[in-house]
């Protein structure tokens, strides 16, 4: 069970004069449970490879595999492709419809073929798992905050039960405190259910301390794909492409240029800490 | 899929014809299209056509955007050719069956083709080579003398390129709510109408609530800003006649003089 992307072109508006090749010759594999963090600057062409990965955008050139079957063979099932391969979009709340939270979330699993008890259930599971109190089930999800809005429409998604989940900046606009439980509601997921997990998204502080696995894409291009210590280990590259390193990259990096014994490549509060605790002589 | 609608479409470039002033155009279409309702001869037609060909290349538009505007009538085009080819009385051309072509009925269905292929062209030119919101400028100071009669003509033009303005911010709204339900294992495309009409509730829905929250949004700004109407409102760009718009005005005379000699008056005379 993988995705595997293999030179894939993309070029937006092809024969009109505003064409612009927004994917140049990507090349990715996303193996089994792997928590991968997408990252690139607006118009990178990162939205536009995760709508690669479903089937809602066909390449212009190059091949996708999903479990070792082309998806754009002419008898590919896309319809299911969609069904295992997840994805929630920038914004999410912007697609609620239903008179109530609940039977939005069931809209997934019923456009599956499933009863309405399979689908009922699966929408109560998905909405427990994204942590909604009960008491929200039946209001109007117009009626919801933002940040509760938005956990309906990552459950609606879930609620198909895909084997990758894709999340494309799940916490644009979202204030700290939305943003952090969102992220650890999401990795927590990743460590119950063992799925597949893809995170867009353009800042690095974001995804530094979930992700195991960092891509970063500029102009359209896979500039690096590595572990996040080494990817930030670049932070002087990518901060010419307006990316930045978590904050700690930088102040570690200070100290050390000062003589101070630290390790550079911790990429969270804790592990900055720790190193800098250790270098004072303290632990 | 919804972005193949050319007209009303602007393609941009910069070419003599972009650079007019908007009245220029609007008014230069309205009497080209005047035009070829006055020709009853051919030769008529081939003056529009070179015209039109000439404008086209100083227009620096591909020829292919212009066709592309031809699809949305084709339909309508072919239904006027049959019915015209088919129920003109006169002399017979051919007939099998039931059916008759006269003489008279293929020259009009002709005609009909012509006129309607070269009126459709022609205002695509126009709405290509003109950003919708200079169009309504231009509408709004050729219409200014109807404000004595106490039609809102200001308020009408804001109405307008508002909406012109929203179009692609819609249409980009609907593929990406369309997109989002796609992923949510929606099916437009399949069923029979009632089955797809009611696919169209999770489209269109979301639609609406954003476009009303986009309408409340812009309506907000626009007080903020202290918009109260047109009443001494003044341009960033106000529109005022250069040489290249006089000497266009010309050409239109000229263009309007020679198509009616050739396509009406030398036919009386013979």
């Amino acid at each position: 069970m993988s995705i595997i992307v293999d030179h894939v072109n993309y070029i937006y508006g092809e024969d009109t004069p505003l064409a612009v090749a927004a994917l140049k010759d990507v090349c990715l594999q996303f193996p089994d449970g792997q928590f991968v963090g997408i990252i690139g600057h607006t118009g990178s062409g990162k939205s536009t490879l995760v709508q690669h990965l479903n089937g809602l955008l066909k390449a212009t050139s190059g091949h996708i595999y999903f479990n070792g079957e082309d998806i754009y063979d002419r008898d590919y099932d896309r319809k299911k492709l969609r069904s295992k391969v997840g994805l929630v979009f920038q914004y999410p709340e912007h697609q609620l419809f239903e008179v109530d939270v609940f039977s939005d979330v069931c809209f997934g699993p019923k456009n599956l073929g499933l009863d309405r008890r399979e689908a009922e259930l699966r929408a109560y599971e998905a909405l427990r798992k994204v942590g909604l109190e009960e008491e929200l089930f039946y209001q109007s999800p117009f009626d919801l905050s933002g940040g509760q809005k938005r956990r309906v429409a990552i459950a609606g998604v879930l609620a198909m039960k895909p084997d990758v989940l894709i999340l494309d900046e799940p916490t644009a606009g979202l204030d700290p405190k939305g943003r952090d439980e969102i992220l650890s509601q999401i990795k927590r997921l990743q460590t119950e259910t063992g799925m597949t997990i893809l995170l867009v998204s353009h800042s690095m502080e974001d995804v530094a301390e979930y992700v195991d696995r960092i891509i970063v894409m500029n102009k359209g291009s896979v500039m690096y794909d590595d572990g996040p210590r080494e990817v930030f280990r670049h932070y002087k590259e990518l901060e010419e492409v307006g990316l930045a390193a978590p904050q700690v990259t930088y102040i570690l990096h200070r100290l050390k240029e000062k003589g101070m014994d630290v390790d550079v490549s911790a990429t969270t509060v804790g592990e900055a800490a720790e190193t800098v605790l250790r270098a004072l002589g303290r632990r | 899929m919804l972005r193949d609608i050319t007209l009303g479409q602007y393609y941009q470039t910069d070419s003599v014809i972009h650079r007019l002033d908007p009245r220029v155009k609007l008014g230069g279409t309205l009497l080209f299209i005047l035009s070829l309702f006055l020709f009853d001869h051919f030769t008529g037609y081939l003056v529009a056509v070179v015209f039109l060909g000439i404008v086209i290349r100083l227009s620096h538009v591909p020829f292919r955007f212009m066709v592309k505007g031809m699809k949305a009538i084709l339909f309508l085009l072919i239904l006027t050719v049959t019915f015209n080819l088919f129920l003109t009385p006169g002399t017979e051309l051919v007939s099998f069956w039931r059916l008759r072509i006269t003489w008279e009925g293929l020259a009009m269905a002709v005609t009909m083709a012509a006129r309607l292929t070269i009126l459709i062209i022609g205002s695509s030119v126009m709405t290509l080579t003109t950003t919708p919101n200079n169009l309504t400028d231009g509408m709004e100071k050729m219409m200014k003398p109807l404000k004595l009669l106490h039609v809102p003509v200001h308020e009408v033009a804001m109405m307008m390129s508002i909406a012109l303005r929203f179009i692609p911010i819609l249409l980009e709204e609907t593929d990406k709510i369309m997109k989002a339900q796609l992923a949510r294992g929606a099916d437009f495309e399949s069923g029979n109408i009632f089955k797809r009409a009611k696919a169209m509730v999770p489209l269109l829905v979301p639609l609406f609530v954003s476009a009303f929250h986009r309408a409340n949004d812009l309506a907000m700004a626009m007080e903020s800003r202290c918009y109260r109407g047109g009443e001494g409102r003044t341009k960033m760009k106000p529109l005022i006649y250069q040489r290249r718009d006089r000497l266009a005005y010309l050409c239109i005379f000229c263009y309007l003089a020679v198509s009616i000699i050739l396509g009406r008056l030398v036919w009386l005379w013979i």
